[in-house]
């Protein structure tokens, strides 16, 4: 189904379990809202450093855990040595990590990013409908007190020494954990590539009577319809 | 004037200040904020719009229902002091940065916040908000008065800022340009995670403009207008303006999603004209304390730190 817009957007809601198979990502639509239970893993710049740049070797068996990253890192407090609770979490804006993202679908399996701000059209099309894997948004995206309540426990946390509580890989325990917003369905389809469409038309005429700066700066966009990644 | 020196605050309530300030700011949403996007999400008509802010209002209550942080990044704990003119801290100045350091440290220990503060180039995290530089403590001051009010902000920060150096000659619709601009960047996909509250720093040196644009953002409250008339009008005009981009929270259309726009003036070079923007996210963390001389403690969320004598209202 193609939609017109965005407002013709079912958002249809789905309860998943991880690892997360092919029927469940081909029966997500973008628009649509979906809850996760199971396990989760965290990543972004640092363990991609360690994996892709440095060619570590992975700190746990990842496919054997789940085909699902979030691209976030918690605010977490340890309770007793070793033993952590996740208050919040919330994602970091994904575009930096579309180097490293494929090799993690090809190397680790992984079929479900969760992150925020989506990627670009063509990782999309190159990579995620290859594939068949689903990007999925947070919502907001700042509601870490929501997600940080569907974190039932942590399974494990790799590389916290070197890395850090920020940078470090943490596997959590999930429970009805989200609502997450269908950004890139199996398809390759985007929901941002609907709805910047509809806000472009509506940006351009404010514009009008507006000139561009004396002075310009190399590198520098002027054209409101373009982005800045 | 008062003729006898004020007793003097002790190190040991700063730090414990510096605590509470934190936590209180993580956790709970300051209401002109809350009141703003409940307005909002209650306006709003266009689907998946709607959903997200009514998923931001929920948010807030959960954080305070669960006594958990609201956002997950918990950005960069960083001061603001605005100390009395007559006000005394036993130990100096110097201790009152180790207790907030110390407060800080413990913040995030206990709350939990993100340890979110790296060295930039080794990437180094010692896990407590603490290292070079930071956090920041920024100092004002205010004539007869023997308080001191400590402000407490967790800045996020990777998107959502800019400087133009304009002229004269570029005039009003060069800064709605650069306004238009600045949001058509960073408004789309919401990497500003509006709605925001956005700060224009208008005039003085590049370092104060883009200070005045995150001191406008950050420290004061939704509603608030500049004193000066010319300028209050300018805030409202491109609140209008933004309003009228509709880009809405996460970048879906609705309706443009800022909550309001603050502009602080200074005094410029006769050539130029420099103009820094600021986009202050929906998860704002902020809390402010009055702390007396005799120790007693008032918590508060409006910061109060532009003051006519810190806007260097008269000459005098």
């Amino acid at each position: 189904m193609t939609p017109g817009g965005t407002s013709d957007l079912p958002m249809d809601e789905h309860h998943l379990t991880t690892p997360v198979g092919p029927e469940d990502l081909g029966r997500l639509k973008i628009g649509d809202i979906v809850f996760l239970t199971g396990l989760v893993f965290t990543g972004r710049n640092g363990l991609y450093r360690k994996l892709f740049e440095e060619k570590a070797a992975p700190p746990a068996d990842i496919p054997s855990l789940t085909n699902v990253t979030f691209h976030c890192s918690p605010a977490v407090g340890e309770k007793a040595p070793g033993v952590w609770e996740v208050a919040a979490v919330t994602a970091t804006a994904s575009f930096r990590f579309e180097k490293h993202v494929p090799m993690l679908m090809d190397q680790y399996g992984v079929r479900l990013v969760i992150g925020k701000g989506g990627m670009s059209p063509e990782v999309y099309e190159k990579h995620f409908k290859r594939l068949g894997a689903v990007f999925l948004n947070t919502v907001g995206y700042g509601i870490g007190a929501r997600y940080g309540r569907g974190v039932k426990g942590v399974r494990s946390v790799h590389w916290l020494e070197e890395l850090g509580i920020a940078q470090a890989m943490w596997v959590l325990e999930v429970e009805g954990f989200g609502p997450f917003l269908v950004e890139c369905d199996s398809q390759g389809r985007s929901l941002y590539g609907l709805a910047l469409g509809e806000t472009n038309e509506e940006l351009k005429p404010l514009y009008e009577g507006l000139p561009l700066p004396s002075l310009r700066r190399l590198g520098e966009v002027h054209n409101p319809e373009d982005e800045v990644f | 004037m008062r003729t006898t020196e004020a007793a003097a605050i002790q190190p040991g309530l700063i730090r414990e200040v510096a605590f509470e300030l934190n936590r209180r700011a993580a956790i709970a949403i300051p209401r002109d904020v809350e009141g703003s996007i409940s307005a909002l999400a209650q306006r709003e008509t266009q689907k998946l719009a709607k959903f997200v802010l009514l998923e931001i209002v929920n948010n807030y209550k959960i954080a305070v229902d669960d006594q958990r942080p609201m956002c997950a990044d918990t950005g960069l704990p960083r001061f603001y002091a605005k100390v009395g003119n007559d006000a005394r801290v036993e130990g100096g100045f110097v201790a009152l940065e180790r207790a907030v350091r110390e407060g800080t440290a413990e913040a995030t220990r206990k709350i939990p916040l993100r340890p979110n503060r790296v060295h930039p180039l080794t990437r180094k995290d010692y896990n407590n908000n603490v290292g070079i530089h930071a956090p920041t403590v920024d100092y004002s001051w205010e004539p007869g008065a023997d308080w001191m009010d400590l402000t407490c902000f967790q800045k996020g920060g990777l998107f959502g800022g800019d400087y133009r150096m304009l002229f004269p000659g570029d005039g009003i619709p060069g800064i709605k340009r650069f306004y238009l601009d600045v949001i058509s960047e960073f408004f789309k996909r919401g990497l500003s995670c509006q709605p925001a509250i956005v700060g224009v720093g208008i005039g003085g040196t590049k370092d104060v403009c883009v200070r005045l644009a995150k001191e406008a953002a950050c420290l004061r409250v939704v509603g608030d207008r500049n004193p000066d008339p010319q300028v209050a009008k300018l805030e409202e005009e491109l609140h209008g303006l933004g309003k009228k981009t509709s880009l809405g929270p996460m970048g879906f259309k609705g309706e443009g999603a800022v909550l309001d726009v603050h502009i602080e003036v200074a005094y410029t070079h006769t050539g130029g004209m420099p103009v820094s923007i600021h986009h202050q996210c929906f998860a704002l963390r902020r809390a402010t304390a009055r702390i007396h001389a005799d120790g007693n403690v008032d918590y508060r969320e409006n910061p109060l730190w532009f003051t006519g004598y810190y806007r260097r209202e008269t000459v005098s």
